[in-house]
């Protein structure tokens, strides 16, 4: 399916003039795009999301940090128009391997390269898609009644049914999730439950909870990527699904809600693609560590931090997170979903998940 | 009736001999134990030695050996290059407590009391029985005098044992050999310690050391200047006791007190002698030999009372900053120092006794940095090695925050810790020793001061230092920015535009935004030519070697300023040095600094600037101190701003 890509080039090339205008005007050359730090998101009240403020950062050729950073994003988006014109893509990863042969525009580390072509998306207002770049890591697992049609390899669209044609793994989200990919046919589940961990995504399938419970179940991989995000969105506005997070207990796993349901701070330029704005915390939560008498480790000194920083996170203010941050934070402890086996192994979705759904409301006991 | 008890008493009352006292008392003379004892006579030997070849004018070239025949004695010899002694004076010299010729001078010198070397020859005699050897040689055409010697404990007198005449291949010089009890195994590393802590503030001695084992350590002569005389002075007004005011007014030969005044001490003029008198009510004319203690009483409160200019410094000859650096460049070679750095104070008095401070800080290479740091101590050019603890060199050092110049220091006082030689030297015609055996100075409040402000004043040097590298690195990383990335991205943005690549001077100064100056120092051996030496200026050997080293020094301005600058340039270089060759032509030369009135630079444009120094040792300078006026310093990198001289 050939694409047009003449928008793209354009905004790409912007940047090169941009850089060239500001030579010609015997100016330092200078790149702005929008800060991409915790300061500085805002909710956006029309998409319902988190997204970047007004804070503006410079990338400018006066610093030697800022001259790399500059000459790094020439070759780049050069790297970019070829691939465009020469109809391949790469991976994230190629694409620093690619930078070997930059010379002084290499790039030391793959973070690096991973974070600029974020920058181009901020720039640009095109998704990494555009720029013919693709993630290395692959979209998480999905059990449940669904049938997605998918569009496969040789040109041919193929209807998956993800209980009765998939194995134990499920099946597989693509990295690209968009229509043109992957379509959802009919689906009969009550809600998505996104789970953070493989090991309570196995025993929720193992207990059969997709079937007893009508669930579709979301493996989120830890820090979900892109794909998985957007596929649960799709999902969820295109079936009218509720969904619902289901993590340990601690710092980090919050902030995977948080990106799940607000948009994350370092892709908030996309949030609208990206989030979920309804998507609700199921557990565990602090609460849940004295209600279950769950057992507990100790907060590390990084918890904590994170946590206090999470206090002042723009996405975790309303009563609920506040309540729990510091609750978890007077417990001083931390949990982990699967510390609920402590009760046996169908302790989870014989009591604990029908207690938990019950309570927001979405199952009757 | 019996006698009264004071007639029985009376009997047993008789002089002791001043040998005898110190038979008894030699701990005081630092013969305390076997080991400080042949310290102690090595270092009154050498003391000696060098006092006598600087008198004369001579480069000191000392020899010193210790042989250790059986466990508990040693062998002692000193060998120096110095004027002699005539025959009839050896016994004295050698062998007579109290004898020499410094005791009543007022002016810095090594030994003051003259016990030293006659002390070694006492302990020497009490502890083997032997009688030391003493070979002088005073003149080249005259034969030397080999005298044996022993000392009569009860009359204070030398007694020569056997005299002959032989035949010695130095054309002057003196030679003692004593024999003593004392531990060589544990007393070897302090000679050493010794004789390279000497050789430090001794630059123009070249010192030998053999072991008993047969080693020799020589250590090298750095300078071939002797230190500058040291010439006598009137005792100060403020410094003198009132019974040596009572003994100077019967000596006098002035017949009016307000000369006796004037010419009996130091820093007194007409108007001072007659304020002082005045102070006193005393009558000026009143004949100094009639005057009443209790006139002399009120005449030496008075001195306290009246404002009087501190003593001349004349009498003090410090080692110089320059020399300094060089002996501890050449001691510390091995370490290989990142930087030394050197601080002199002006002369300063303490009660009417004037002293100078010297300091200098050697700092990384190889030292220890979880160490404390190591302190060599120096009074008037003899190190100081025992009681570190009670010096006013080291309470000063401790009193100052070290933390702030980058050193460990747990408390914010003590010594501090870190890769770090710090030495200190204190010059003065009256060292406060806090005891006889000379092993520290007393804590006298001006002295420690002026250490506290020698040490502030190098650690200044040092941050600037530090401050200067770290600016340079920092402007360095935009030089790769200038030259090669920023083409690079007008390269590509005028590829992927396909335009012709713009032109990036004015860009260039944009981001530097700074007048950029680089200095190198190298040095050229010059062979044949006569040199002009500054330093040798009092020095009997003169313009002594052909050849030398030319300090030629490289300065390049870069204006990295969007704008032409115009400025003019001061480039300090040592006092000791002489300039050669000029460019461009400077504004102005002085004895310490050359100032050019540069034209006018254009943006991106340089000026190549060169001068030569000559007279200096290859080292003694090696970093140009760059200053710059009719500029904000703020634009420049590589010079401070000129504050004036």
């Amino acid at each position: 399916m050939a694409r047009d890509y003449s928008g793209v080039i354009t905004k790409i090339d912007a940047i090169a003039a941009k850089v060239y205008a500001d030579l010609e005007k015997a100016e330092i050359p200078a790149l702005h795009l929008s800060t991409r730090t915790k300061a500085n998101i805002r909710f956006d009240d029309d998409l319902n999301v988190w997204k970047y403020g007004k804070n503006m950062t410079e990338r400018s050729a006066n610093s030697l940090d800022g001259a790399y950073m500059l000459l790094r994003t020439m070759y780049l988006v050069d790297f970019i128009k070829e691939m465009i014109s020469q109809s391949k893509s790469s991976t994230l990863r190629e694409t620093y391997y690619i930078s070997e042969g930059w010379n002084l525009a290499k790039f030391s580390s793959q973070n690096e390269s991973d974070m600029l072509a974020e920058d181009l998306e901020v720039i640009t207002g095109c998704m990494r898609e555009d720029f013919k770049l693709r993630p290395e890591e692959d979209g998480a697992r999905v059990i449940g009644n669904l049938v997605v049609e998918e569009m496969t390899r040789n040109n041919t669209k193929k209807k998956i049914h993800c209980q009765d044609d998939v194995g134990d793994a499920g099946y597989g989200i693509p990295y690209n999730v968009e229509k043109e990919k992957l379509t959802f046919k009919q689906v009969d589940a009550d809600f998505i439950i996104a789970i953070e961990t493989g090991g309570m995504f196995d025993r929720l399938a193992e207990n059969g909870f997709d079937s007893k419970s009508r669930a579709i179940l979301v493996h989120l991989k830890g820090q979900p990527a892109r794909s998985t995000r957007r596929f649960i969105k799709r999902l969820s506005e295109e079936k009218k699904l509720p969904v619902l997070v289901f993590t340990d207990c601690d710092p980090w796993s919050f902030r995977i809600y948080g990106s799940v349901a607000y948009g994350a701070i370092k892709t908030a330029h996309i949030s609208e693609y990206l989030a979920t704005p309804s998507a609700q915390y199921l557990g565990v939560t602090p609460s849940d560590i004295e209600n279950y008498k769950l057992p507990t480790d100790v907060l590390t000194p990084e918890d904590v931090a994170a946590l206090k920083s999470e206090l002042d996170d723009p996405r975790f203010q309303d009563q609920f997170w506040k309540h729990e941050i510091k609750l978890q934070l007077t417990l001083g402890k931390k949990s982990e979903q699967q510390a609920l086996a402590k009760y046996g192994l169908d302790y989870v979705t014989d009591t604990y998940l029908p207690e938990k759904l019950a309570e927001m409301g979405m199952l009757k006991k | 009736m019996p006698e009264a008890i004071a007639y029985e008493l009376a009997k047993k009352q008789k002089e002791i001999s001043v040998a005898e006292f110190f038979e008894r008392n030699k701990h005081i003379l630092g013969f305390g134990n076997p080991t400080r004892a042949l310290f102690t006579s090595v270092k009154e030997g050498v003391d000696n030695a060098l006092d006598a070849c600087e008198e004369s004018d001579i480069l000191p070239d000392i020899y010193v050996e210790v042989k250790n025949p059986t466990e508990e004695e040693c062998v002692v010899i000193v060998e120096d290059n110095g004027p002699g002694i005539i025959k009839q004076q050896v016994p004295h010299i050698f062998a007579r407590l109290l004898y020499g010729s410094r005791f009543h001078s007022v002016r810095q010198s090594r030994g003051q009391q003259g016990i030293g070397i006659s002390a070694v020859l006492l302990y020497g005699q009490l502890t083997t029985g032997k009688h030391a050897k003493i070979i002088s040689k005073i003149q080249d055409d005259q034969p030397a005098v080999l005298t044996e010697l022993a000392i009569d404990t009860n009359k204070n007198r030398g007694e020569v044992q056997h005299q002959e005449i032989m035949h010695w291949d130095k054309p002057s010089g003196t030679r003692v050999e004593v024999n003593l009890n004392a531990d060589y195994k544990r007393g070897k590393r302090f000679v050493y310690d010794y004789l390279q802590s000497t050789s430090i503030v001794n630059p123009h001695a070249r010192i030998t050391f053999k072991e008993a084992d047969g080693t020799e350590h020589v250590f090298e002569r750095t300078a071939d200047i002797l230190p500058k005389k040291c010439e006598e002075i009137q005792p100060h007004p403020y410094g003198v006791e009132l019974g040596t005011l009572i003994k100077m007014s019967k000596e006098t030969k002035a017949r009016k007190l307000a000369s006796f005044l004037k010419t009996d001490f130091s820093s007194m003029g007409d108007r001072t002698a007659n304020a002082v008198c005045d102070e006193a009510k005393l009558d000026r004319n009143l004949n100094p030999a009639d005057i009443s203690r209790d006139q002399l009483l009120a005449l030496h409160q008075a001195f306290k009372k009246v404002k009087i200019m501190a003593p001349s410094t004349e009498c003090l000859s410090p080692i110089g900053e320059i020399l300094i650096r060089r002996s501890l460049k050449n001691e510390t070679r091995e370490i290989s120092p990142e930087f030394i750095f050197t601080a002199s104070r002006p002369a300063s008095v303490f009660t009417g006794s004037p002293f100078q401070v010297e300091v200098g800080i050697v700092y990384g290479g190889n030292l220890p940095k979880d160490k404390p740091v190591k302190l060599l101590r120096f009074a008037n050019r003899i190190p100081l090695l025992y009681q570190q603890g009670d010096c006013a060199i080291t309470t000063a050092i401790a009193s100052i925050d070290w933390r702030r110049y980058g050193l460990d220091q747990p408390s914010g006082n003590g010594i501090p810790i870190g890769p770090a030689i710090f030495l200190t030297h204190v010059a003065s015609t009256k060292i406060p020793y806090t005891s006889e055996s000379k092993e520290a100075i007393a804590d006298v409040e001006e002295i420690e001061n002026e250490i506290k402000l020698a040490f502030r004043e190098c650690a200044r040097k040092i941050q600037l230092h530090i401050n200067k590298k770290v600016r340079r690195v920092k402007t360095r990383e935009k030089f790769d920015l200038i030259t090669k990335i920023l083409p690079e991205i007008a390269k590509k943005s005028a590829y992927m535009l396909n335009k012709p690549i713009p032109p990036l001077e004015k860009v260039i100064t944009k981001i530097m935004d700074v007048v950029w100056i680089e200095d190198v120092v190298e040095y050229e051996k010059v062979r044949g030519k006569p040199v002009q030496r500054k330093l040798d200026a009092t020095s009997p050997t003169g313009q002594s070697e052909s050849g030398g080293w030319i300090a030629k020094s490289t300065i390049m301005v870069v204006n990295y300023k969007s704008k032409p600058q115009k400025f003019n340039l001061y480039a300090l270089f040592p006092k000791d040095a002489v300039v050669g060759e000029v460019k461009p032509k400077p504004t102005k030369v002085t004895d310490s600094y050359i100032k050019w009135s540069l034209e006018s630079i254009d943006p991106t444009k340089k000026i190549d600037i060169l001068f030569e120094l000559a007279g200096l040792n290859k080292g003694d300078f090696d970093e140009n101190e760059l200053y710059v006026q009719n500029i904000n310093p703020a634009y420049v990198i590589g010079a401070d701003k000129w504050e004036g001289e």
